[in-house]
């Protein structure tokens, strides 16, 4: 490989996993209670995602990392003071609704155009990396749609590696069923690949990285373009935490003989 | 209202026990709207396959069997599910979320100017109206919805509905034509990677579904790590009681922070947050507190204990139906003899 990869990361904002979650009609559709208050984190696949391209980066000389961001304007700055500390890209912010309850056809439209727009791009050069699906709509469908919109052929999902050889080319591992990987090799760029977990951890903070990420971070929050993302085509009809809560009975001060014959009889049933 | 069950074989050529449930649905649907019922079939042997399920009641059976959809690629998938869409006339699609058409039918979704929903777990026909039901927010959020939009491809989750059940025949089946050029064939599938046998841990078909959370890699009551006897300790309770193995993410994090941990889970054994949500019908949580994220997984959990040392952790506040206070080493070591 000669002149490196273009990644483009598509990811969002999506609350906090240790936050409640209450549903609420709005005029525009489902929402959340206090959505705009809510902490919000990128979105954990997306971000294993970042990491991995970012990753790639280290490995393939020549290559850039770019994230792309659908969110409230708002919620986008706060989130970059701790992403923007993680590794090098350069923010493309598109400045929309990315509640869960959206329509991911719209939504992939959004991120698709903000993709192809991205000066000097390079399809030849491109892979696009996502998180296979979200934490809040968790549908795994948005990179498809965007790969479709893209007009590139190659897609991988559920992805824990990948494998670049010198001529470009790679192999990836995808997950299938039973904890099994589906390996295929690729003949190259232009590609989409949406991550799982993949293997590396998160990256500490570094405070350099952050610096130089958010020199180009703030004008491109200033310059991210309006998008309509809604409800699209999908009536709902409620959005409900259904009660689940258990009677839990607590056994404290008893053996663990007894503790554990109770499991057992319980597991033999 | 036209339906098309939508399906794709397996190495052997036969159907996966998933597409036999969203059959189920599919012919309950078409009862419900009084309308007619299409089965697609992708892949090799999908002649066979069909006449497998040649009693369901369908119109027509469509396959595309050639070499190219052979193996599970997106861009031969793709397009083999659109065709079969068009082909078909289908209003409504209902398909099984497996990992091939997870990762094929939102494409074929937007060739065939279809919109796509997924992790369905209700779709019944109501008035001229179907109305289905999905989770939002790693489920914890149950919405209920349709669509006005057609085609409308919906993929069903996995372990919802009881699988088909009915008699075989001569489908009939008729191939339909797709033209793959050499772009949609730059990806080839190399093969399928599984774990040995012995270190198979992940059993979606056991009965128990046993967590292991980060507690079992910290420093136990004598000030000492026992990394590996909690290993050999879970190892043979799976083993014993034929469970499937989960984690929590927190655990699984820290081997790829380049900590001692438990060396048989990885990744795909995380439950929660950014890991499966399984459907056992028992899940057994161990030194694992169970707040949120931990618990998002266990939606579909039906009966759930928890062992932890903590009176008050998240499975006490009405997350698990029963939680043992104690030491989980002690009470597993116990629990394996009596199993033996």
């Amino acid at each position: 490989m000669t002149d490196g990869f273009q990644i483009v990361v598509c990811g969002s904002l999506v609350p906090d996993p240790l936050q409640t979650l209450e549903p609420l009609t709005t005029p525009q559709g489902p929402g959340l209670k206090n959505e705009m208050m809510l902490p919000s984190v990128l979105d954990p696949w997306s971000a294993h995602a970042l990491f991995e391209a970012a990753n790639l980066t280290k490995q393939i000389a020549g290559s850039k990392v770019y994230l792309v961001s659908l969110g409230p304007k708002a919620k986008l700055q706060q989130l970059m003071m701790t992403v923007a500390q993680k590794v090098p890209f350069e923010l493309v912010a598109v400045d929309g609704n990315a509640s869960g309850f959206t329509d991911a056809h719209e939504a992939a439209a959004v991120l698709a155009e903000a993709v192809a727009t991205i000066p000097e791009l390079d399809k030849n050069r491109l892979l696009v990396f996502g998180g296979c699906a979200s934490a809040s709509r968790d549908a795994g469908v948005t990179m498809q749609l965007i790969c479709e919109r893209l007009d590139i052929r190659d897609f991988f999902t559920g992805v824990d590696e990948i494998k670049v050889q010198p001529d470009g080319s790679f192999e990836v591992l995808e997950r299938i069923e039973s904890g099994q990987y589906q390996a295929s090799v690729c003949k190259g760029a232009p590609a989409v690949l949406a991550w799982a977990t993949g293997n590396l951890p998160e990256p500490p903070n570094n405070p350099q990285v952050g610096m130089v990420n958010m020199r180009a971070v703030m004008p491109a929050l200033m310059k991210a373009k309006p998008a309509k993302v809604g409800t699209g085509s999908i009536a709902y009809e409620k959005t409900e935490v259904p009660a689940q809560k258990r009677a839990t009975r607590i056994v404290k001060d008893v053996s663990a003989d007894e503790i554990a014959a109770e499991i057992v009889e319980w597991v033999k049933q | 209202m036209k339906i098309l069950a939508l399906f794709h074989t397996q190495d052997d050529g036969s159907l996966p026990k998933a597409s036999l449930e969203t059959l189920t649905s599919a012919v309950t649907l078409k009862e419900q709207t009084s309308g007619t019922l299409a089965v697609g079939i992708i892949g090799k042997g999908a002649t066979g396959a069909a006449n497998t399920v040649a009693g369901c009641g369908a119109e027509s059976f469509l396959t595309v069997s050639s070499e190219a959809v052979a193996q599970a690629r997106y861009a031969t998938d793709t397009a083999a599910a659109d065709a079969l869409i068009k082909a078909s006339g289908a209003e409504l699609v209902l398909a099984p979320g497996t990992a091939r058409f997870t990762r094929c039918l939102p494409g074929a979704a937007h060739r065939a100017g279809a919109q796509i929903d997924t992790h369905i777990v209700s779709v019944k026909a109501d008035g001229g109206q179907v109305l289905t039901q999905r989770w939002f927010y790693r489920q914890r959020i149950l919405g209920s919805f349709s669509r006005t939009a057609r085609p409308w491809i919906l993929l069903a989750d996995v372990g919802v509905n009881a699988p088909w059940q009915g008699t075989e025949g001569v489908a009939d089946a008729k191939e339909v034509a797709v033209s793959f050029d050499e772009v949609d064939m730059r990806t080839s599938v190399s093969g399928v990677r599984s774990p040995a046998i012995d270190a198979q841990t992940i059993k979606p078909d056991a009965t128990v579904l046993f967590v292991a959370g980060a507690g079992w890699t910290k420093k136990q009551k004598d000030g000492q790590f026992h990394i590996a006897d909690a290993g050999v300790l879970i190892q043979d309770f799976l083993q014993k009681a034929k469970a499937s193995l989960g984690s929590s993410k927190s655990l699984v994090d820290l081997q790829s922070e380049g900590q001692e941990t438990l060396s048989f889970m990885t990744h795909m054994n995380q439950v929660g947050q950014t890991g499966s949500t399984p459907r056992h019908a028992k899940g057994l949580s161990t030194c694992c507190h169970g707040e949120e994220p931990h618990a998002v997984g266990w939606r579909f959990i039906n009966e759930r204990r928890a062992i932890n040392l903590d009176p008050n952790c998240g499975w006490a506040q009405g997350k698990a139906d029963v939680v043992y206070v104690g030491d989980a080493f002690e009470i597993m070591t116990k629990i394996n003899a009596l199993l033996s």
